[in-house]
């Protein structure tokens, strides 16, 4: 009940809906945070693992690196490289990005790999390239699972993104930090509130993606 | 470089105290999700129509940004390590809980008829045919759960110094410092990674008819395999 009255509280003061520390701004600075890091993270895990899948190679060195990136710490990183780099948008970047890309990676990966062989074989017999083997057989039967990775890589980016505040940044997670250093609760659950909505906005969009572009035949229980 | 292990007085603890600290921090809320993602994930397989709910609600937690939690969480628990290990606990969920109903469900029909044709009861058929089988997938299951566990700690510095290695961040900048925050990230790099390692012992320990090494998949010759269960076995694993 606690919690639920601080976020009322914080939704009906109408100081928070304008102006630069206002909810609108706050919010697309978020956004624009996240699809830049997922769009980074998706251009390089997506042709790594579509390519590694497809020859069915290279599964130990990407698990391997999958494991090291994973293995940093996002938010030590965060620090780290506002140290190196200085405050700015690529020390941000930096580890959300590090953080998504082993999610796309490997279920890339393992989607591509364990498309069932006899369709391939049977697209490699028509006399398809090797290239259109991948996009038209491979791709499209492999994508509900990729949809997955890509969908997973997305949440923990827009609810890490909040850290960006933590050093001098915008996004959502102004709210927290500012709260926390002012004792505003409200301001703290306001924002952590907005934050977990954008995550669950984003895992409709999502589902609502992958039932636009999985074609009808390919569709599975998961 | 040369200061790199002088640690702070104010953090009350040398480097290895830290690290017995992220540990602690990280590894019992895996334990409690194991705990607590075991039952759930036989629910889940007994009752079909309760896994995409539970699938929901486990996402929907994670997807809360841990800062968030915890600062949500002083209020009831304080600045202790408990508001830091609740979330844990929770996020550790959204992983464990589909792999081990995947490990269960992916039992061939066939093993499960001939353990209830040997006599086995529903408990000891979970215990001794069910659950080992699923090993390689729980296992999977526990290596993200757990360094991703390791990796998170460090955001508890956020609310007080309750982040083992990640309140070296927080004295590094206030101490200008730097080599602090990179002791603090490649130490708890180092423990996620070897943390990882030795999952994958505990694993093939686990299951030791299963072919060792990670390869397998196409390129795996087939003299290699001891019996026809294999693929099946190693289809558990991913």
């Amino acid at each position: 009940m606690n919690v639920l009255n601080f976020v009322s509280a914080f939704f009906s003061d109408s100081a928070h809906w304008h102006g630069y520390d206002g909810i609108p701004t706050r919010l697309w600075e978020h956004v624009q945070y996240s699809l830049e890091a997922l769009a980074l993270a998706a251009a390089i895990g997506l042709p790594v693992g579509l390519v590694t899948g497809h020859y069915g190679r290279g599964g130990n060195v990407l698990s391997l690196f999958a494991t090291a990136a994973r293995a940093l710490p996002t938010f030590g990183l965060l620090v780290v490289t506002t140290i190196v780099l200085g405050f700015g948008m690529l020390p941000v970047m930096i580890p959300l990005v590090i953080l998504a890309v082993p999610p796309i990676l490997v279920t890339t990966y393992e989607a591509v790999r364990s498309v069932d062989p006899s369709p391939v074989d049977a697209a490699r017999g028509m006399g398809m390239r090797e290239a259109d083997v991948l996009l038209r057989v491979e791709l499209p039967v492999a994508l509900p699972l990729i949809f997955g990775g890509l969908r997973s890589a997305a949440i923990q980016i827009v609810s890490t993104a909040t850290i960006a505040a933590y050093v001098s940044l915008g996004g959502l997670g102004r709210y927290i930090v500012d709260g926390l250093y002012q004792h505003d609760y409200e301001k703290v659950v306001g924002g952590a509130a907005l934050v977990a909505g954008l995550a669950l906005v984003t895992l409709a969009l999502f589902w609502a993606a992958a039932k636009a572009a999985v074609s009808p035949g390919v569709r599975r229980s998961t | 470089m040369n200061r790199f292990f002088d640690i702070p007085s104010d953090l009350q603890h040398d480097w290895l105290g830290l690290i017995g600290l992220h540990l602690r921090e990280a590894l019992l809320p895996v334990l409690a999700g194991l705990l607590l993602a075991l039952p759930l994930a036989q629910l889940c397989v007994r009752l079909r129509w309760l896994y995409p709910p539970v699938l929901w609600a486990t996402t929907v937690l994670y997807a809360i940004p841990s800062l968030a939690f915890f600062v949500v969480l002083i209020d009831y628990t304080g600045q202790t390590e408990l508001t830091v290990m609740i979330p844990l606990t929770i996020y550790t969920l959204m992983v464990l809980v589909p792999a081990i109903v995947d490990g269960v469900r992916s039992v061939p029909q066939e093993t499960l008829a001939a353990a209830t044709a040997m006599g086995f009861g529903p408990v000891r058929r979970y215990a001794q045919v069910q659950l080992p089988i699923a090993v390689p997938a729980i296992i999977a299951g526990l290596r993200v759960a757990t360094v991703s566990s390791i990796s998170l700690v460090s955001v508890g510095m956020l609310i007080g110094n309750q982040g083992a290695l990640g309140n070296l961040l927080h004295d590094a900048q206030i101490y200008n410092r730097p080599e602090l925050a990179w002791n603090s990230v490649l130490t708890s790099a180092a423990l996620a990674v070897l943390a990882d390692v030795l999952l994958v012992v505990v694993r093939v320990l686990l299951t030791p008819w299963m072919p060792t090494g990670r390869s397998g998949g196409r390129s795996r010759g087939a003299g290699v395999r001891p019996d026809p269960a294999v693929p099946a076995l190693e289809d558990a694993a991913r």
